[in-house]
C-alpha cells in the first residue's frame, strides 16, 4: 500500500465494532435450524465491514472530498447538462407522502402520487408536442429502446414484417445503435454533411420499405438544429417508417421548437438532464417517451388515466408492448423534475433555453481563435471545438482535458462525437454566470498558449489532483474488480 | 426574467452579445425554420415561488398514506426495512449526487471507490466472482440476464419459474421479444418451483432456467436440486435473490449459479414508489467480459498510488455501438451507495441479525395466523413472507384494514387466477410484536 491511498471501507474493520440500531427483537426466538432446511443456513458469514458510524461518516466524507460535482465547480460536460440541481427537489423528493409509498398499495390510497405524476405527464406532453407521455422508463437509455418495441409492435400490427432496419446519423450517440439492437434492428448509419447536419442525399439512399425509423438529435450532438427536418420528416414518412427524436437534451429548443411540430412520431426525454434530477453519479436517472396519438396503443402498461376525477392505472392495453420496468418508473426522479418545472413557469424554461444557448455562443466565439472551430455557425446549447491545431504540437484533446482539472473545472466531453477530430464537447447551460464562463475561457486559452510555449506542462497533466493519470491498460489486463479479505 | 437559478444579468447579456456580434438572443434562434417554430409559452402552470411550491407538493404527499404513517404487511418485492439514518446523510453530500459518471478518473475517486465497495459488498453477499456497478432495478436486471444467457450458450429459450416477482416476469418478457427469445414458464407446485415439471421442460434447447430465492411467495427454492438438472443441460443458473435474505441463507453461488441478479432496495433505499431502487447483477468469472453495464477496477497512477478507474469498457455501448449486447448506460450509481452506506452500516453482524430477524417476525406472524384458524397457503420454509387464504376479496380486506391505519398485504388473485382470495404477508424487523399482534387480530374472521 502507497502511504497516500486512501483506505477502503473494509481496511477500516475492527471486529466487535457495530454501526448499527436494529429494531428490538421482542418475540420469542426458535432455533434457526427448525425454521431453514439443512444446508441453506449460511455458515461463512458476508464478509462486510464492521465500523463504528463516525467511521462510517467520516470514511464516505473523505471519498466526497475525492470527488468533484457541479456544487463543487464548472461541470461544462458535453451532451450532459450540468446545471445546477436545486436543492428544493431534493426536499420534496424526501417528504414522507412520496418517499415511503409502497408501489403496490391501493390506489385510493395513492392518489397524490398519481396526480403528480399525471400532471408531470400533462406538463411534458406540452413541452414536446406529443399526444401521450409514459413515465416508465429508468433511463435515456431505457427510453430509447422502449420507443423502439413500440415502433416494432406498430409495424407488426399493420402487419408489415420486413421493417426490420433503424437509420441513424453518424453524429449519434452510441446508445441509439445499441438501443436499436437490444430491440431487434438492424442498423443503418447515415452520414453527415460537410455542415455537421444529416447528409439529405444519403438518407435518400438508405431509406426505403425495410426502414422501420430514423433515430435523430435535433439540435445534434454537435450543438447544430437540422434545418431540414422537415424534409427528413417527409422521406422517412413517405417511406412508411417513423420518426424518433433523441431527447435526450431539451435545453436547446424549450419553448422555441417542439418535436410533435417537427414531424415527430416518438421522443425520449432524460429528466436527470434538461429537468434537474441530479445525475447521482452516474444515475438513477428517468427516460419518459412521448408518442403521437397512432402509437398510444403500444405504450408500456399499465397507463395512468383520469376517471371521474380519480386517477387509475389502467392495465387492460390488448396491444401494449408490455412492462418495460417494474412498477411506474422512478417516481423519485420524476418528483425532482416536476418540482422543478413548476419552479420555472413557462417564462421560465424559455429563459433557461435562451441562456442556455447564448452560454454556448458566447464560449464558443471567445475560443474560436485558440482552438479549431469545426462548424462556423451559431450553435444551439452546446458546441464543438476540435484539438488537431495542438494535436501538431503534440498535444493531445485528452492532455488538454487533464490541465483543465488543474484549474478546478471538470473536462469538456473529449472523442465524441466521433465524426470530428480531436474532438472537445461543450455544454455550459444556463445556470453559470458570464464570470465562470470567463474563467474557463481564459484557462482554455491559456492552456492553448501552453502547448505552443511549454507542451510539456499540458502533457504531464494533471499535477494537482489527489490522483495521477490511471494505468487503465493494467485495469483492464489484470482486472480487480473487489476487495477480497487476505 | 429573474429567477434564483439563472444568474445572467442585463448587462451580461448585452455584453455577450457584443461578443457573438448579434443584436439579440432571438438571432441566435435563427436556424430554426419558421414553419417548425414554436411561437409564445407553453400551456403549463405558472412558476410558483419556493414557500408556495414547497406547501402546495406538501399537500399533495399528505393525500397518500406513507409507510411512516401507516403499518405496513406489504412486500412482494420492495419492503419496509430498517434504513440507517446516516445513509441519507451520506447520499446528502452533493460532491456525489452532483456529480456526472466517473469519466474521469483524477477528480471522481469518491465515486469509483464506493462503487468499487458497492461491488465487493455484493459479491459477498451473492458468493459470486464478479459484480457490476448497478442496473435500474430487479426487474430488468432478470432481463439482462436473460438476454446474456441467450448470447453465451446461443440458445433462444429461457425457462422461468412461475414462482418469480410477477412483475419482473413481465419484464423479461418484454425484452425477450426484442431479442427473438421465447420464455416459457414453468409451473410451482404448493408455491416453489415444480421439479418434475422442470426436468420434463428442459432440455438442450434451454439458454437458462431463472429462479427466485426466496420466491415470490416467500418460499425457499431448492436450489441444490434445481442446479443439478439445470447444469445437466448446460444451461444457465439464473437466480433472482433478495440480498438482505443472503445475510442468513446460503447464497446461491454457493450453489453453483452462473448469474445473480436482484434488487438492494432491501438495504437503506426508500420503497419511494416502486423507484428507482437498485438493480444489480453479479456472476462468475468466466462470465465476467460479459456483464452488461459498468465496472470498476483497481489499478496504480505513475506513482504506484491506488486508484480506481471504469473499466473493461469494450463490452459498453459506447464503444461497441450496435455490436453491444446490451444498451444500458446511466444506472443507479447514487443508489448503489446508499445500499453500500446501508451494508456498511449493518456490516457482517447487523446483515445477518437483520435478515435471522425477518425470519423469525414472519414465522411468529405466521403461527399467530395459523392459531388464530388461517390456513397458510404453501406451508413449508420462507423468508419474509407467507400466503394466507381468506374468505374476502383481499382487496375489500385491504380498505378496512386502511381505516385502521395498516397496509395490508399483496393481492395475489391479481398475478395468479388461482389464487383468488390469497394474501401475500410481509413480516420485516420494523414490525414489533404489537404491530403483529393487531394485524392478525384485526384479521379476525377473515380466514377461509
Amino acid at each position: 500500500m502507497h502511504k497516500d491511498d486512501q483506505a477502503l471501507i473494509f481496511e477500516l474493520t475492527k471486529p466487535g465494532r457495530i454501526g448499527y440500531s436494529l429494531p428490538e427483537m421482542d418475540i420469542p426466538e426458535l432455533d434457526i435450524n427448525e425454521l431453514i432446511p439443512a444446508g441453506y443456513v449460511r455458515e461463512e458469514e458476508a464478509e462486510l465491514p464492521e465500523v463504528s458510524e463516525l467511521d462510517i461518516m467520516r470514511h464516505y466524507t473523505a471519498l466526497s472530498n475525492r470527488n468533484h460535482g457541479v456544487d463543487s465547480g464548472f461541470y461544462p460536460l458535453g451532451s450532459c447538462t450540468m446545471k445546477y440541481n436545486p436543492k428544493i427537489n431534493e426536499n420534496v423528493a424526501r417528504i414522507p407522502g412520496f418517499a415511503h409509498l409502497h408501489p403496490l398499495q391501493d390506489e385510493s390510497s395513492v392518489q397524490g402520487a398519481l396526480e403528480l405524476m399525471y400532471d408531470l405527464q400533462e406538463h411534458l406532453i406540452e413541452i414536446t408536442g406529443m399526444d401521450q407521455v409514459t413515465l416508465q422508463p429508468a433511463a435515456g437509455a431505457h427510453g430509447e429502446w422502449t420507443a423502439l418495441m413500440m415502433v416494432r409492435a406498430f409495424h407488426e400490427a399493420n402487419g408489415d414484417h420486413k421493417r426490420t432496419k433503424v437509420l441513424i446519423p453518424d453524429s449519434a450517440h452510441g446508445t441509439n445503435p445499441a438501443s436499436a439492437t437490444v430491440a431487434g434492428f438492424e442498423t443503418i448509419t447515415v452520414k453527415s454533411d460537410e455542415n455537421g447536419l444529416v447528409d439529405l442525399e444519403d438518407l435518400k439512399r438508405v431509406v426505403g420499405e425495410d426502414t422501420a425509423a430514423l433515430m435523430l438529435t435535433n439540435p445534434n450532438t454537435l450543438g447544430l438544429f437540422e434545418e431540414n427536418i422537415l424534409e427528413m420528416a417527409e422521406i422517412v414518412h413517405a417511406a412508411g417508417g417513423k420518426l424518433y427524436y433523441d431527447g435526450a437534451n431539451l435545453n436547446a429548443v424549450m419553448s422555441k421548437a417542439r418535436p410533435g411540430d417537427m414531424g415527430f412520431d416518438l421522443v425520449h426525454l432524460n429528466l436527470h438532464k434538461t429537468f434537474t434530477g441530479p445525475h447521482g453519479g452516474g444515475g438513477p436517472g428517468s427516460g419518459p417517451v412521448g408518442v403521437k396519438a397512432d402509437l398510444i396503443p403500444y405504450l408500456p402498461k399499465p397507463i395512468l388515466v383520469k376517471r371521474d376525477d380519480q386517477y387509475v392505472l389502467d392495465y387492460d392495453r390488448p396491444q401494449s408492448i408490455g412492462r418495460v420496468k417494474p412498477y411506474y418508473g422512478n417516481f423519485g426522479i420524476n418528483v425532482r423534475a416536476y418540482t422543478y418545472i413548476r419552479s420555472m413557469g413557462p417564462d421560465g424554461l424559455k429563459a433557461v433555453t435562451e441562456y442556455a444557448v447564448l452560454n454556448a455562443n458566447y464560449m464558443m466565439r471567445r475560443l474560436q481563435d485558440s482552438y479549431d472551430l469545426p462548424f462556423d455557425r451559431h450553435c444551439k446549447h452546446e458546441f464543438v471545438l476540435s484539438g488537431k491545431r495542438q494535436k501538431k504540437l503534440g498535444v493531445r484533446t485528452l492532455d488538454i482535458a487533464k490541465r483543465l482539472l488543474d484549474f478546478g473545472y471538470h473536462p469538456p466531453t473529449i472523442y465524441f462525437p466521433i465524426n470530428v477530430e480531436e474532438c472537445i464537447m461543450i455544454e455550459p447551460t444556463e445556470t453559470e454566470s458570464k464570470e465562470t464562463l470567463d474563467a474557463f475561457c481564459d484557462a482554455m486559452i491559456q492552456i492553448a498558449k501552453e502547448a505552443e510555449e511549454n507542451p510539456e506542462i499540458v502533457q504531464e497533466a494533471p499535477h494537482s489532483t489527489v490522483i495521477g493519470r490511471l494505468d487503465e491498460t493494467l485495469a483492464a489486463r489484470k482486472p480487480v474488480l473487489r476487495y477480497k479479505k487476505q | 426574467m429573474k429567477h434564483r437559478y439563472l444568474p445572467m444579468t442585463e448587462t451580461d447579456k448585452k455584453e455577450m452579445l457584443d461578443t457573438i456580434g448579434v443584436n439579440s438572443i432571438d438571432e441566435l434562434f435563427s436556424d430554426i425554420p419558421e414553419s417548425v417554430r414554436f411561437n409564445g409559452e407553453y400551456q403549463i402552470k405558472p412558476a410558483k415561488t419556493e414557500t408556495a411550491l414547497m406547501k402546495e407538493l406538501t399537500l399533495m404527499a399528505q393525500k397518500n398514506a406513507d409507510l411512516r404513517s401507516h403499518t405496513s404487511f406489504l412486500g412482494a418485492g420492495v419492503y419496509d426495512h430498517y434504513m440507517p439514518i446516516i445513509v441519507d446523510h451520506v447520499l446528502s453530500r452533493s460532491e456525489f449526487y452532483t456529480a456526472y459518471t466517473p469519466y474521469q478518473p483524477e477528480i471522481s475517486q469518491g465515486e469509483l471507490q464506493a462503487i468499487f465497495e458497492f461491488q465487493s459488498m455484493i459479491c459477498e453477499l451473492t458468493g459470486m466472482d464478479v459484480a457490476n456497478s448497478s442496473m435500474y432495478d430487479g426487474g430488468t436486471a432478470l432481463a439482462e440476464a436473460a438476454m446474456l444467457s441467450a448470447g453465451q450458450t446461443k440458445r433462444k429459450k429461457v425457462l422461468i419459474s412461475s414462482a418469480v416477482h410477477p412483475e419482473s416476469k413481465e419484464v423479461v418478457k418484454t425484452y425477450a421479444k426484442g431479442q427473438y427469445i421465447d420464455v416459457i414458464e414453468v409451473p410451482h407446485k404448493d408455491g416453489v418451483t415444480d421439479v418434475d415439471a422442470l426436468k420434463e421442460m428442459i432440455d438442450d434447447e434451454i439458454a437458462a432456467v431463472i429462479i427466485q430465492y426466496p420466491n415470490f411467495f416467500g418460499r425457499i427454492e431448492p436450489l441444490k436440486e434445481l442446479e443439478e438438472i439445470i447444469h445437466a443441460e448446460k444451461a444457465m443458473f439464473v437466480v433472482s435473490s433478495n440480498p438482505l435474505a443472503l445475510g442468513a441463507l446460503t447464497p446461491p453461488g454457493k450453489f453453483g449459479a452462473d448469474i445473480v441478479a436482484g434488487d438492494a432496495q432491501v438495504f437503506g433505499i426508500p420503497t419511494g414508489f416502486g423507484g428507482p431502487h437498485c438493480g444489480y447483477f453479479a456472476v462468475t468469472n468466466k462470465l465476467m467480459r460479459k456483464v452488461p453495464g459498468r465496472l470498476v477496477g483497481q489499478t496504480v497512477d505513475e506513482e504506484g498510488r491506488r486508484g480506481f478507474v471504469l473499466t473493461l469498457q469494450a463490452r459498453e455501448q459506447h464503444i461497441r455501438r450496435d455490436k453491444a449486447t446490451s444498451n444500458i448506460c446511466s444506472n443507479q450509481a447514487l443508489n448503489a451507495l446508499a445500499a453500500s452506506v446501508a451494508m456498511t452500516a449493518l456490516g457482517k453482524k447487523g446483515v445477518k441479525e437483520m435478515a435471522l430477524s425477518n425470519i423469525q417476525k414472519a414465522h411468529y406472524a405466521k403461527q399467530l395466523f395459523k392459531a388464530k384458524g388461517f390456513e397458510i397457503a404453501f406451508e413449508g420454509p420462507s423468508f419474509n413472507e407467507f400466503v394466507i387464504k381468506l374468505n374476502t376479496p383481499v382487496k375489500e380486506v385491504n380498505m378496512k384494514l386502511l381505516e385502521k391505519n395498516m397496509i395490508g398485504g399483496y393481492d395475489l388473485g391479481r398475478d395468479y387466477s388461482d389464487l383468488k382470495n390469497h394474501m401475500l404477508v410481509a413480516v420485516t424487523e420494523l414490525r414489533t410484536k404489537e404491530e403483529i399482534d393487531t394485524f392478525v387480530n384485526e384479521m379476525g374472521d377473515y380466514h377461509a
